[in-house]
Parts: structure tokens; sequence; C-alpha cells
């Protein structure tokens, strides 16, 4: 199986591809660098992605809160924490930075105050 | 001029409280200028607030931030410095009576106001092309939204615009709310594209594959059809020269449309007062300094050219500032000759329009078509920079060094190399 990528570590977004053989890597072809390689082989073997949403804030100037996940989550528990992210309610004050909730060890940040 | 409106007295007004606007401020008051900054929102920050997802300040900041959290740093930095502003404060009009001599006239919660200042920065960035600019006709039926108002809805006031989804452009606001509707649990059936590539970001185009959206590119849609509320849109495949190919359409079923079909610089006010308008850009054209062709009105951010990154917005909101700067202490910016760049081959807009050559300038560029291993070329001055790819979404920026910049004209080119 060949996946093939736009690279998007910088600007030069190389066209790369991972030829994937036995779900081992067997080999990545145009990257032209060290960091790019790395970023394909994980979007085959292990893609994440940071998260952000919005929740409901009672009593803040506006009637929602942003929301990321502080670290990267695998794509496919995605639709897992849309879910838990959707129950949450938060209570004004709340500080850009602040831990919010917390789900799977992963930590849920505002990122804009109420 | 205006008896029964309080008059307020600045050196600087700076109309709009985005990135730009603020950026300019925080420049203009560390300048030690007595600036006042106008928003007609209620909360600083433009569109930054609403832009959830990450990807902001990696030049500026040296980190990913997200758009609340980098408003939130410059509106910090302005709280702290004492920068004045007033939000809910919506600007009516701007009169330039003298080079030192201009007032703004807002309106605000607590009445109407005139200011009276010697130079304006103009930060009010800018407006989406709505459906009918895009040749879209049918019903007149709920679900039609801007890109940028679904935004509004749904990551600030927390309400979903729609459940079955169809986007009109590939540009990033459009593939950001593909993301967004995906994660929310609503379908996305298609983003639509009339170019024949992608009009985003690479990172933003990973959308589509992410939430398995598909991408029709060099299609249109033409028609919208439903009894009060969206119900079908008719999609049609254009060919190279953008033109209908009979007896492609085809149907999409979809409850909400949403138009994301690029931004046009809000100038409004400015073309009022005469400022000069690049058609390229859809802004003003300006000198190195940012000014406009009215001496003391200073441009910044996506009034001046539509950006894609918020670090050049902030980079441009300072260049001007220091600009006004200049412009007050001197009673003016000294007239000379100035060096007008041109553009060259491949080359759809460039930004500043002339150049002084007494300080290093950034130029802002963006090329018509992709193309693949090309040089950046200023043949006047022998300049060269390889380029293994452009493409018209990703806008080019580069330093010319004061001493480069001499003669009558540069060109700048992009060709094969």
């Amino acid at each position: 199986m060949i996946y093939r990528f736009t690279c998007i570590v910088c600007p030069l977004s190389c066209a790369i591809e991972v030829e994937v053989e036995n779900g081992k890597v067997k080999e990545v072809r145009g990257c032209t660098c060290p960091r790019g390689e790395e970023w394909a082989i994980g979007e085959v073997t292990n893609p994440k992605r940071v998260i952000m949403s919005v929740v409901p804030v009672e009593g803040g100037a506006l009637p929602t809160v942003s929301v990321k996940t502080a670290e990267p989550v695998p794509k496919e528990k995605i639709p897992e924490l849309m879910k838990f992210l959707a129950k949450i309610k938060l209570k004004a004050p709340v500080e850009v930075g602040q831990v919010v909730a917390e789900w799977n060890g992963i930590k849920i940040v505002a990122t804009r105050g109420a | 001029m205006f008896p029964r409106i309080p008059m307020l007295n600045y050196d600087l007004v700076v109309i709009g409280g985005g990135p730009a606007g603020m950026a300019a401020a925080i420049r203009a008051k560390e300048l030690g200028l007595k600036v006042l900054l106008l928003d007609e929102n209620d909360y600083l920050g433009g569109i930054l607030p609403q832009c959830i997802h990450p990807g902001f300040g990696l030049h500026h900041f040296k980190e990913e931030l997200t758009g609340p959290e980098f408003a939130s740093r410059l509106a910090k930095k302005m709280v702290e410095l004492g920068v004045e502003y007033r939000t809910a404060a919506r600007v009516m009009e701007i009169k330039n009576y003298s080079d030192l001599e201009k007032v703004v006239i807002f309106t605000s919660p607590s009445g109407a106001y005139q200011v009276w200042t010697k130079a304006i920065i103009y930060t009010a960035g800018a407006r989406e092309r709505h459906a009918f600019e895009i040749g879209i006709v049918g019903d007149r039926v709920a679900g039609i939204y801007t890109a940028g108002e679904a935004q509004t809805l749904m990551d600030i006031y927390g309400i979903m615009p729609g459940r079955e989804v169809v986007i009109v452009g590939s540009g990033d606001v459009g593939l950001i709310m593909a993301r967004r509707f995906a994660l929310e649990g609503a379908k996305v059936k298609a983003v639509i594209e009339l170019m024949p590539y992608p009009g985003g970001l690479a990172r933003n185009v990973m959308i589509l594959r992410d939430f398995n959206i598909p991408l029709y590119l060099s299609h249109k849609v033409v028609e919208v059809r439903g009894s009060g509320r969206v119900e079908r849109v008719k999609v049609v495949k254009v060919d190279e020269n953008l033109r209908e190919i009979p007896g492609s359409e085809f149907w999409i079923s979809c409850d909400t449309l949403i138009i994301s079909a690029g931004l046009v610089p809000s100038v409004k006010k400015l073309k009022k007062i005469g400022v000069e308008i690049d058609t390229a850009t859809g802004g003003p054209v300006v000198n190195d300094r940012l000014e406009t062709s009215v001496p003391g009105i200073f441009v910044a951010g996506n009034s001046l050219l539509i950006n894609d990154l918020v670090d050049y917005v902030v980079e441009q909101g300072e260049v001007a500032s220091e600009g006004a700067k200049e412009f007050i202490e001197n009673g003016g910016i000294e007239s000379r000759k100035w060096v007008k760049v041109e553009k060259g081959e491949n080359v759809r807009l460039v930004v500043p329009h002339y150049l002084s050559g007494d300080r290093d300038v950034y130029l802002y560029l963006r090329v018509s078509r992709p193309m693949e291993e090309v040089e950046l070329r200023i043949p006047e001055i022998g300049r060269k920079i390889k380029l293994p790819v452009v493409k018209p979404a990703e806008m080019l920026r580069i330093k010319l060094k004061a001493e480069e910049i001499q003669g009558e004209k540069l060109t700048v080119e992009v060709v094969k190399a």
C-alpha cells in the first residue's frame, strides 16, 4: 500500500510517498529533510491532531469558551473526544490557558476567556 | 465643524481592533504617541477570537497558538501599556481637512464623538464575497452563509448552522469550516472549487483527507433550490477557461451552503476620501511606510491586502505605526523620488507599491498560477531567489535591503529557473 501526502512541516510542500508492507513502513520517498520523513511515518502509523471546539459558559461576555487539547490526539479517538467535549459546561470566570477538563490523561485547555 | 458632537484629540486614531490594529496601537504607544483604537465589535481581536484552530503566531510569538490566544496576548499587551481603546465604536466617517488635521466620527453606546487627529491607521480588515458575487442563482432560502458567518455562529455563539453541508471554495476559511462542521457531527458532503487546484494552505487541504470530504476541483455551484430552507444545490464542471461544460450538471442534497469565495479589503471609507486603490489587491496603493495616496492615512492587515498569516498582519501594523510617528513628527513623509515596484511574469500582486530606499522593506506578493522550480527575480538589481514551488494560495514575502532599492523601478517576476 502506498500513501501519498503533501508535507506540511514547512512551506516546501514536498510530495511524499510512504510504502507500507505487512503493516510496516518499507520506504519513504520524496522527502527532502528528516523532519518530513518523521512526519510522514507518523501520518501512516499513528496520525494525531490537536482538536479544538467550543463549550458553553455561563456568565461570560460571550456564550462560549473555545478549548483545545493540550497535546495531539490519535485520529481515531477524535469522535469519542468530541462526545466528551459536548457534555462540558463551564461557569465564568475562565482564564485563557486554564485546564477546564481532562480526558484520558489529555488536558482540555481554554483558549478564550470568559 | 460638528459643534454638538463631543470632541476628542489624539495624535493617531487606529480604526479596527484586529491583529493589525492592536499591533499598530501597541507600537504607537511604545513610540510615545497619543493613540486611540476604535473597534465596532463588542470585543477586541477582529476575526481572531472565532479562529479557534491552532496555527497562529509561529513567526511572531515563536509558538503555535489558536486565534483567541493570539488575540488575548495582544490585548494583554495593550492593557499593560495603557493603550486607550473603545469597543462597540462604529466609525461613521473619516474627514481629511489637511495633512495634520483629520477627523474620525464614531458612534458608541455613550453617544457620538468626533476625534481630531494628525494621522489615521486604517485596519478594518476585509469582507467576505457572498453568493451573489459568484453567480449563484435560485431560491432565496435560509441556510446560506459565508464561511465567516458560520464561524461566528459556531465558534462565538455555539450555534450549529446546519447538518448537511456543501462548501463553495477550498480556501483556508472554507477548509477550516469543513473541519469544524465535521468535528461537530455535521455531514460535509462536498467542497466545490472553481480552480483546478485547491485554494488553501497544504496543512488545511489535509483536513479533507482527515474527514473523508470529497473535493470537486474545476466545479462550481450555480443554483440553490429549496422551500424555506436550502434543500439541494446544482453543481457544474468547468473547462480550463472556467466556462461551464454543458451536460455536466448534477445535484447535491444539503440543508446548508457555505460560501468561502475569498475576501475583499474593506476600503469604502478610504475611497470616499480619495485614497487610490490597486485593482489587483483591492486595497490601497501604498509606499513603504504603508501610507496611502492621502498623506497621513496609513493602512495595514487585510485592508491593505488579503494575508494568509496573522504574523505578517502584525508586522504591517507595526510598520504603519512607525510611518505614522515619522509623519506626525515631521509634518508629513518627506517628498522624494519613489522607486516604483512593478509586476512582472506570474506576479498577480505586490505590496508596497513605492519604495523610498531609506529603509529595509518587506515585499508581499502573490503569483497568478502555481509553478514549480522557479526563481523570483528582480532583474534591475540582479536579485534571484530559488523557490521549489509557488502557489497563489501562499503569499510570498521577501526582504529588500535599503541599499538594494534604487533606480526608477524594480520589477518582480517569477520565472522558470
